[in-house]
């Protein structure tokens, strides 16, 4: 079972120490110890696959990538790749990325999930971590149903969706997570479909190598609760922003091609602007010292006698 | 030379600048070598309602914040009106006569007025009372003008010389009237040549995070914890602490959670409706075996209560919180220096057992404050991180496949850090079987999930042994043996002395620290040889009591309990052991004289 992991992991015990292992991984040496148990068909299969792709094309090692989901078929993912992984609670996924990210600014951080675990439940942590600019990669995997929970509606649901808690249809609007994003406060938004796979690594290659917030929101289809959004449905539909001639430095624009939704669905790079600094560059505990997690603990004499004075 | 024992009431509306006067007061006992506790019962209201501040100072350690005033400083009529009443025969009354009016006094209540107006007739504002009012206080209790000046010289340096000037110039106006006009106290406060130091419990805890080593911090703002937020916050920079204020309390609690798993010691803190917000993910923390540290700060409840009163409501919360069983550590300090000495206890056993940890203070010890001998804040603690690998950024190579959730004895299986070469593993929420595999969807299997249960359950044995034991407090054979968690710890203690001295009853006492594991075989043979068990606990339902009998099968002959939303004062228990003792009732709830 663990066979790929072991090699890869024995191939680069030589490089510790060393930031980047000089071994190229292939993408079968970041399978993760079991297959996934997604449905036959699931778009989160295209996700995996273009996540895994694109840390090989960024010369990134198991070690060095931390994935962190919540709770769904989605946040499923850092049990099926061979990297970090904490599959924390339904919708947490952002807090708990945070922290990470903070207290070890080298690792790289990618959060995964779907659009009721990061839009519902999670819908707090996504508002402040974007304002914040954490230097997260999140990739939602959007398919406008709660799966695991065997078919409701979701926060991304159209209007008028048939489902089991919405049987005479949803009253109510979706959200839309792109404009969304962009108002507040994400340094990098992108919508993707798992059914434009190199598309998709390279939205994914952009936003972890960006420093800040970047959001992948990711047409993912449910094969089997989500009869609307389907593969086809979409295939039909997306549109490349890059064949647009769209300008992701424009922020009108970017938020008039946000809101397009019809016959023609945009899909690719929405907005990204570089020169806001990310949390973990503006915070002056993390200036020098390197990562947090590693420093020595405790406090010195001097500093001691001074907490102490402050009390005489 | 007899037993100092000094208590000063200062009372006012929110805004009047009680804080100032309460400050120059403690720091200029503590500089005497005197003892100190002080108590602050406030309101939820910014500018108004009541605030009445007790401090209570002596040459003797001083237990609690007492109960008898002998100097009342009102500085509003409404103080002037509530308090009076309370005051004794010996005992000073000091206040402005411009705008206070004195009422009717008990016999041999000194009242002493003082009017800014003819003192000080060009000085405007209401502050100049303050000052005059604690400038006579000190002269009363035989402290020499130059403390005081040297305390204002301090407290004031950053608003220049000329406002120094000013205010130790009205000091000294107040100093020299109260010496024309008033009588003095029998007695002089010493000074013994030893400098003492004061904090409240909020302060002691975020220190003893400090000096724990914690590198995260974060938090939601949340009355009474607050304070712990704020020194962290102000001190961050210095000592090197990420401090981050978050969107709610579940926010925090997984931040804490995410930077802990990553290598660092990571503390939070909230009061009990934050904890509440709180309880999924600490089981999130159990069920990963990630260390972190959560302080509950008590106010009354339920809901939001009365968020600035203190109460021990929260034990059955916090051992109940989450779903599903799984191991943590829940302790209870006993005082505020306590508080200091705690955190790095628990953060040593949090670590080795790869737990969560919960401090359960209240508003009593985190906003309460106390003096402390500075030899006892000892920042130089032992710093024991258990079985962790990859702290540094390196690790030794991995011999075949690491699993994170090795199946031991102890239960303890060794705790890699993501970053580290060659241990790449997934935590999970989500049952697992020893490599992290989940267990919880596709593969599940009951006799996995049963081991894996078990490996994590069985820590809990491991921390029993390494707690210090409950110690039983006075002499070994009593009439009464008064029972206490937490906070609580003072106010009995000097019940138990005043039941001696005052009413011939003798009592012995045990305060309960750690609550989780509870050491029931200790606690059980201390209390087999009592004649008489009085469980003394600020809740309504006697939380701690139907949890000690649940454990020990000990059930108490009596209880003393309170839930008005102020702490118990000495009196009150000494009222109820009386009570219990004589037969008259079982469970006593003491009538709080004092109203705030």
């Amino acid at each position: 079972m663990s066979t790929a992991i072991t090699d890869i992991e024995a191939r680069t015990q030589g490089e510790a120490g060393t930031r980047h292992g000089h071994v190229q991984l292939t993408v079968k040496e970041l399978k993760g110890k079991v297959d996934p148990d997604w449905c036959p068909g699931c778009g989160d299969f295209g996700v995996l696959a273009a996540l895994k792709q694109a840390i090989v094309d960024l010369g990134l090692q198991p070690h060095e990538v931390l994935t962190v989901s919540g709770i769904g078929c989605s946040s499923n993912l850092p049990g099926y790749i061979n990297a970090y992984g904490m599959h924390t609670l339904h919708g947490r996924a952002l807090a708990v990325a945070t922290g990470a990210q903070l207290a070890n600014h080298n690792l790289k951080v990618v959060v995964t999930g779907g659009d009721g675990d990061g839009y519902g439940i999670g819908g707090n942590h996504f508002l402040h971590n974007m304002r914040r600019n954490v230097d997260l990669t999140y990739l939602v995997m959007d398919n406008q149903i709660y799966g695991l929970t065997t078919g409701q509606i979701s926060p991304t649901s159209v209007k008028g969706m048939k489902t089991k808690s919405t049987p005479f249809g949803s009253v109510e609007n979706a959200i839309n997570p792109i404009p969304l994003a962009i108002a507040g406060g994400a340094t990098y938004v992108a919508r993707g479909f798992t059914g434009q796979q190199k598309h998709l690594v390279g939205l994914i290659k952009g936003g972890i190598q960006h420093r800040g917030f970047a959001l992948i929101d990711i047409f993912s289809p449910c094969v089997t609760y989500n009869h609307d959004n389907s593969h086809e449905f979409f295939k039909a539909r997306v549109r490349r922003l890059e064949e647009m001639g769209h300008d992701p430095t424009d922020f009108h624009a970017a938020m008039d091609k946000a809101y397009l939704w019809g016959e023609a669905i945009p899909i690719g790079l929405f907005w990204k602007r570089t020169d806001l600094p990310a949390l973990d560059e503006l915070e002056p505990v993390l200036a020098e010292g390197g990562p947090l997690a590693y420093r020595p603990l405790g406090v010195s004499p001097e500093a001691a006698k001074s907490l102490i004075q402050d009390l005489m | 030379m007899g037993k100092i024992d000094l208590t000063v009431g200062i009372g006012g509306a929110a805004g009047q600048g009680i804080a100032t006067p309460g400050d120059v007061l403690a720091r200029i006992f503590v500089r005497r070598g005197l003892h100190l506790k002080a108590y602050n019962a406030y309101q939820s209201i910014i500018r108004g309602g009541h605030i009445f501040l007790m401090l209570r100072t002596g040459d003797q350690p001083v237990l609690s914040q007492g109960g008898k005033i002998d100097i009342l400083i009102p500085l509003n009529q409404d103080t002037m009106d509530r308090h009076l009443k309370l005051m004794r025969s010996g005992s000073i009354v000091l206040y402005n006569s411009d705008k206070i009016g004195p009422g009717t006094a008990a016999d041999g209540v000194q009242l002493c007025p003082f009017s800014v107006k003819e003192l000080l007739p060009q000085m405007k504002g209401d502050l100049v009372q303050n000052t005059i009012a604690v400038a006579a206080l000190l002269r009363l209790v035989g402290v020499e003008f130059k403390m005081l000046e040297d305390i204002l010289t301090v407290q004031f340096k950053r608003k220049g010389e000329s406002v120094i000037a000013e205010n130790v110039g009205v000091a000294r106006a107040g100093y020299d009237y109260a010496e024309a006009h008033f009588k003095p106290l029998p007695f002089s406060l010493p000074n013994t040549g030893k400098r003492l130091a004061f904090f409240e419990g909020n302060q002691a805890l975020a220190m003893g995070g400090a000096a724990a080593g914690v590198r995260f911090y974060c938090a939601y703002p949340m009355s009474p914890a607050s304070g712990v937020l704020h020194w962290m916050a102000r001190h961050a920079r210095q000592l090197g602490i990420m401090v981050r204020q978050v969107e709610d309390e579940i926010g925090v609690i997984n931040m804490a959670i995410g930077a802990a798993h990553a290598g660092c010691r990571a503390m939070c803190a909230t009061s009990g409706g934050g904890f509440a917000l709180m309880s999924e993910a600490l089981g999130s923390a159990a069920m990963m075996e990630i260390p972190v540290v959560c302080i509950n700060v008590q106010r009354a409840g339920p809901a939001t209560g009365v968020p600035t009163k203190t109460e021990q409501g929260d034990l059955w919360q916090v051992m109940g919180a989450g779903q599903g069983d799984y191991p943590r550590i829940i302790v209870a300090p006993t005082n505020i220096p306590d508080c200091f000495k705690t955190v790095p206890e628990l953060f040593n056993l949090v670590d080795k057992f790869q737990c969560p940890g919960i401090i359960l203070s209240d508003l009593l010890l985190s906003e309460g404050r106390s003096s402390v001998d500075p030899a006892e804040l000892d920042f130089n603690v032992s710093i024991e991180r258990g079985e962790v690998i990859g702290l540094r950024g390196d690790a030794p190579p991995v011999n075949g496949g690491y699993k994170r959730y090795l199946v031991t004895e102890s239960g303890i299986s060794p705790r890699a850090v993501p970053g580290t070469p060659g241990y790449v593993h997934v935590v999970a929420t989500d049952e697992h079987d020893e490599e992290g595999v989940l267990i919880s969807d596709e593969f599940t299997n009951p006799h996995k999930r049963r081991a894996i249960h078990e490996k994590r359950m069985r820590k809990m044995e491991g921390v029993l042994p390494l707690l210090e034991p409950p110690e039983l407090f006075g002499p070994g054979e009593a009439q009464v043996t008064l029972v206490g968690w937490g906070s609580t710890e003072g106010a009995i203690r000097e019940a138990i002395e005043k039941l001696a001295e005052e009413e011939g009853i003798v009592a012995n006492h045990l305060q309960v620290k750690w609550l989780v594991p509870l050491q029931g075989e200790a606690i059980l043979s201390i209390l087999s040889r009592s004649k008489k068990i009085v469980i003394v606990e600020n809740n309504y339902s006697g939380q701690f009591a139907r949890y000690l009998r649940s454990e020990t099968g000990i059930a108490a002959n009596g209880h003393i309990r309170k839930y008005d939303g102020e702490p118990f004062l000495p009196h009150h228990i000494v009222d109820g052991v009386k009570k219990i003792v004589a037969g008259e009732t079982e469970k006593y709830v003491p009538v709080h004289e004092i109203m705030v």
